[in-house]
C-alpha cells in the first residue's frame, strides 16, 4: 500500500511476530504517522478527514436506526415516528442521520471543488479522481434511497419521478424500473428494496474510500502550490502534524452538524415529508434534496426526457474527463490567472443551477437553467481545453518551502524525520 | 491576448450571473394568486433556549379536546405523552383518569371478539373515525388530517433572503408550520367580491389557493378556559388565544422532545467550542516547530516576492 518505504520498526517480540506474518502496523504506520505532508496544505485538505468522520457517523447512526425501523409501506412512516417518540434518543440519531446526509454533501462539495481549484485531477492523480467521482455517485445513490424510507409523500414522490426518469434508458430502463419498483408501480416491494440497497451501498462506499486512500498515499497529496515534493523541508510527518489539524478541523465541522441537528433539525428537509404517502395526491412542488438541485436543474431544463436523462448523469460523469479535458500542465489555479476566473464563473453557475433546481419549470427559471446547463458543459468542453492552451501562468515557486517562506530563506528546525523526509524526494 | 481574454472572463463573470438572476427574478412574482404571509407569532419555545409553556400546552389541549379531536385524530400522540418531561405536565394520575374517559378498541379476546375498554396511559388517542374512507365521507370527501406530524408538515416559503437567515443563531426562524396554523384558524373571512365560493370549500386568507374544505371550527368564547381568583378566564377567549393555543400544542405533540433537544444540543455546542478552541491551541503548538502557521499560498502573497 505504501509507495514511500517502511519506517515502522517493530519492538516487541509479538509486533515482530505479526509484523513478519501481516505487516497491518507497518501499513498504519507508513499511511498516518510517518507520511509526508506537503507543509503548505489550506485547510481546504482537511475535509478527506472531515468525510471520513461523516461515513462513520451515517454508518453507526445508520446501523442503530435501522434497529428501530420498519421498511415497509403501511409501517414505515410510523416506525420512524416510533424512533422519534419511544425510541431513547431516537430523535438524534434519525436528525444526526438525516442531517448527517446534508452535512456529508456540504463535504463532499466543498472537498471536489477543491480538487477542481487545485487542480488535484491532474497526473499523477487521475485514478484517485475518478475513485472520488466513484464515491461522489455511490454517495447519490445512496442518499436518494435514505430519502425515500421514512414514506412521506416527498419520499414516495420522489422515488417516483426518479424511477420513472430511469425508464427513460433506451432497451433497459423498463427493466432497470420494473427490478427498483419490484412491481407496477412504487409500492412496498420498492421500500423494501430501497432499504435493502441503502443498506449495501455504504459498504460499498467504504470499500472505495479504501481505494481512494489508497491511491491517495501511492502519489502523495497535491497541495495549493500544486509542485511536488522536492526535498525533506517541503513536508511534515502526517503524525502529528496533519493528525492535529484534521482533529482541530472536523471538530470544527462538528459545531455546524450539531448546530442543525438540536437547533434547525427540519430546515433542510421538506415539510411535506411529514405528510404520510399518497399515491393519489400528487404534493404542488416535488423538489429533491438541496444537494442534488444542480442536477435536477439540468434534468429539467432539457425539453426531451430522455436526453435530460443523458445530460443529468453527464453532468456528474464529464468530471471524471477533467483529467485530460484539462490541457495546462499547471495544476494550482492560484497560478493561472484566466482559468482561474473561468472557475469562479463555473462555482456561480454551479450555484445558480442549485436554485434553479427549487424554483418551479417555468417561464425564465427554464431559460436561465438552459443558459447555465450549456455553460456548465462548456466549462469542461471548451473553457477547460482552450484555456489551458492560451493562457500564461505565473511562475511558480521552486519548491513548496520557497511557496512558504519567500526564495532564498530557510526555515530552521523543520521537524521532520530523516526517513520520512527522504522518502518523497523521488515523486513527481 | 492573455489580457483581453482575462478582461473578458472578469467582466463576463458577474455580468453572465446578474443577468440570470435578473431573468429568474422576473418570474418569480408571476406565480397563482398566493396567500398571504402567515403573520409571526411570539413563542415561547421559539430559539435557542426555547421551552414549552405548560399552562399554554394544557390550554392547547383543552382546545384540541373540546373541538378539535371531533374531527382531527392525533394516533400517535399517548396519554402518557402529555406527563412526560418538556409537556403540558399533567401528573401520572390526571393522565390515568384522564385516559379512562374514553373507550379503546381492543381485542380479540379469548371468545375473538373485539370489545371496547376504558383507555390507559400506554393507549394512543383514539381517531374519531375508523378509518380515511369514514373521515373523508363524513366530512364532505375530504379527511380531516391527522394532528400528529402536522405543525411540522406545515410550512410556507419564506424566500431570498430570509431562507437564508432563518438557519442562523439569533435570527433563526423554524416555526413556519405553528405560524400557519395559527393564521388558518384566524383566517376565515367574507370571500372578496366576485370569487367564486364552491359548496363544501369556504374562503379562508391563509390557505393555498383559499378555498378549503374546513369549515370555520372554532369561534370566540367557544371553550371555558380555567378562571382566576378574581373569577376572570387567565387568557382572552378569543379565537386568536385559542388558535395560539392548539398550535402550541401541536407543535408539542409534533415534537415531545425539543426542550430535551434542545437543552442537550446547547450542551453539545458548548463543549464541541471549548474542545475545538483547545484542538487550535494544540495544533498552534505543534505547528510551531515547522516555523509558525503554515498557510496555502495566495497569489496576492506571492507577487510580494
Amino acid at each position: 500500500m505504501s509507495a514511500h518505504g517502511n519506517t515502522y520498526v517493530p519492538k516487541s517480540r509479538l509486533a515482530k511476530w505479526f509484523e513478519s506474518r501481516l505487516p497491518i502496523a507497518g501499513l498504519v504506520h507508513s499511511s498516518f504517522i510517518a507520511y509526508p505532508v506537503p507543509r503548505n496544505l489550506n485547510y481546504f485538505w482537511t475535509f478527506g478527514a472531515i468525510l471520513s468522520a461523516m461515513l462513520g457517523v451515517q454508518i453507526i447512526t445508520g446501523v442503530w436506526l435501522a434497529m428501530h425501523y420498519e421498511p415497509s409501506a403501511a409501517g414505515a412512516f410510523n416506525s420512524v415516528e416510533h424512533i422519534m417518540r419511544d425510541v431513547n434518543y431516537g430523535w438524534l440519531l434519525r436528525y444526526a442521520h438525516a442531517n448527517g446526509a446534508s452535512m456529508f454533501f456540504v463535504a463532499v462539495y466543498v472537498h471536489i471543488f477543491r480538487a477542481l481549484y487545485y487542480g488535484s485531477y491532474k497526473a499523477p492523480r487521475e485514478v484517485l479522481y475518478i475513485l472520488g467521482v466513484v464515491i461522489y455517485l455511490l454517495m447519490m445513490a445512496t442518499a436518494f434511497l435514505g430519502y425515500t424510507l421514512p414514506w412521506g409523500q416527498m419520499s414516495f414522490w420522489g422515488a417516483t419521478v426518479i424511477t420513472n426518469i430511469l425508464a427513460a434508458i433506451p432497451v433497459v430502463g423498463d427493466t432497470i424500473q420494473s427490478l427498483l419498483w419490484g412491481g407496477y408501480s412504487v409500492g412496498n416491494p420498492t421500500v423494501n428494496r430501497f432499504f435493502s440497497l441503502h443498506y449495501l451501498l455504504p459498504w460499498m462506499i467504504a470499500g472505495v474510500v479504501v481505494l481512494h486512500v489508497w491511491a491517495l498515499h501511492v502519489t502523495g497529496q497535491n497541495n495549493p502550490a500544486g509542485i511536488p515534493i522536492k526535498s525533506g523541508k517541503d513536508a511534515v510527518p502526517f503524525t502529528p502534524y496533519a493528525t492535529v489539524k484534521d482533529v482541530f478541523a472536523t471538530v470544527a465541522f462538528m459545531i455546524l452538524f450539531a448546530w442543525f441537528i438540536f437547533f434547525q433539525p427540519n430546515y433542510l428537509g421538506h415539510a411535506d415529508n411529514y405528510v404520510p404517502a399518497n399515491p393519489a395526491v400528487t404534493p404542488a412542488h416535488i423538489v429533491p434534496e438541496w444537494y442534488f438541485l444542480p442536477f435536477y436543474a439540468i434534468l429539467r431544463a432539457v425539453p426531451d426526457k430522455l436526453g435530460g436523462v443523458i445530460l443529468m448523469f453527464g453532468a456528474v460523469m464529464i468530471l471524471a474527463l477533467a483529467p485530460w479535458l484539462d490541457t495546462s500542465r499547471i495544476r494550482s489555479c492560484n497560478y493561472r490567472p484566466i482559468y482561474r476566473q473561468f472557475f469562479w464563473v463555473f462555482f456561480a453557475v454551479c450555484i445558480i443551477l442549485g436554485w434553479l433546481g427549487a424554483k418551479p419549470p417555468e417561464g425564465g427559471y427554464v431559460i436561465a437553467a438552459r443558459v447555465c446547463t450549456f455553460y456548465y458543459f462548456a466549462h469542461f468542453l471548451i473553457v477547460m481545453p482552450l484555456v489551458g492552451l492560451f493562457e500564461t501562468p505565473k511562475a511558480l515557486p521552486g519548491s513548496i518551502l520557497e511557496s512558504v517562506t519567500g526564495p532564498g530563506k530557510q526555515v530552521s528546525g523543520s521537524g521532520v524525520p530523516a526517513g520520512a523526509a527522504a522518502a518523497p524526494s523521488t515523486k513527481g | 491576448m492573455t489580457i483581453s481574454l482575462s478582461i473578458l472572463a472578469r467582466r463576463a463573470g458577474p455580468l453572465l450571473a446578474a443577468s440570470l438572476l435578473a431573468l429568474s427574478l422576473g418570474t418569480a412574482a408571476s406565480g397563482a394568486a398566493e396567500a398571504p404571509q402567515p403573520p409571526r407569532q411570539k413563542w415561547s419555545f421559539a430559539g435557542a433556549l426555547g421551552t414549552f409553556d405548560q399552562a399554554q400546552l394544557q390550554r392547547g389541549f383543552q382546545v384540541y379536546k373540546e373541538v378539535c379531536s371531533a374531527c382531527h385524530s392525533m394516533t400517535l400522540v399517548r396519554f402518557r405523552n402529555l406527563a412526560e418531561p418538556g409537556g403540558p405536565g399533567y401528573s401520572a394520575n390526571q393522565v390515568k383518569a384522564l385516559a379512562a374517559t374514553y373507550q379503546v378498541k381492543d381485542g380479540p379476546n379469548d371468545s375473538g371478539e373485539m370489545f371496547e375498554r376504558p383507555g390507559r396511559p400506554a393507549d394512543a388517542f383514539p381517531a374519531p373515525f375508523p378509518n380515511d374512507k369514514a373521515a373523508a365521507a363524513a366530512n364532505g370527501g375530504k379527511a380531516p388530517p391527522d394532528f400528529s406530524v402536522l405543525a411540522k408538515a406545515r410550512t410556507y416559503e419564506r424566500g431570498f433572503p430570509w431562507f437564508v437567515t432563518d438557519v442562523m443563531p439569533f435570527v433563526g426562524y423554524s416555526e413556519q408550520g405553528v405560524d400557519y396554523i395559527h393564521a388558518l384558524l384566524v383566517g376565515y373571512e367574507e370571500a372578496p367580491k366576485g370569487m367564486d365560493v364552491p359548496e363544501g370549500t369556504h374562503y379562508n386568507k391563509y390557505y393555498p389557493g383559499h378555498l378549503i374544505a374546513m369549515p370555520n371550527p372554532i369561534s370566540d368564547g367557544q371553550v371555558t378556559y380555567p378562571k382566576t381568583d378574581k373569577g376572570e378566564p387567565v387568557v382572552p377567549e378569543t379565537v386568536d388565544q385559542y388558535a395560539k393555543d392548539v398550535a402550541a400544542f401541536m407543535a408539542w405533540a409534533a415534537e415531545p422532545h425539543m426542550v430535551a433537544r434542545k437543552a442537550l444540543g446547547f450542551r453539545v455546542i458548548l463543549f464541541l467550542i471549548v474542545l475545538s478552541a483547545l484542538l487550535y491551541y494544540v495544533k498552534k503548538r505543534i505547528w510551531a516547530d515547522v516555523g509558525g502557521e503554515v498557510h496555502g499560498l495566495q497569489p496576492e502573497l506571492h507577487k510580494a516576492y
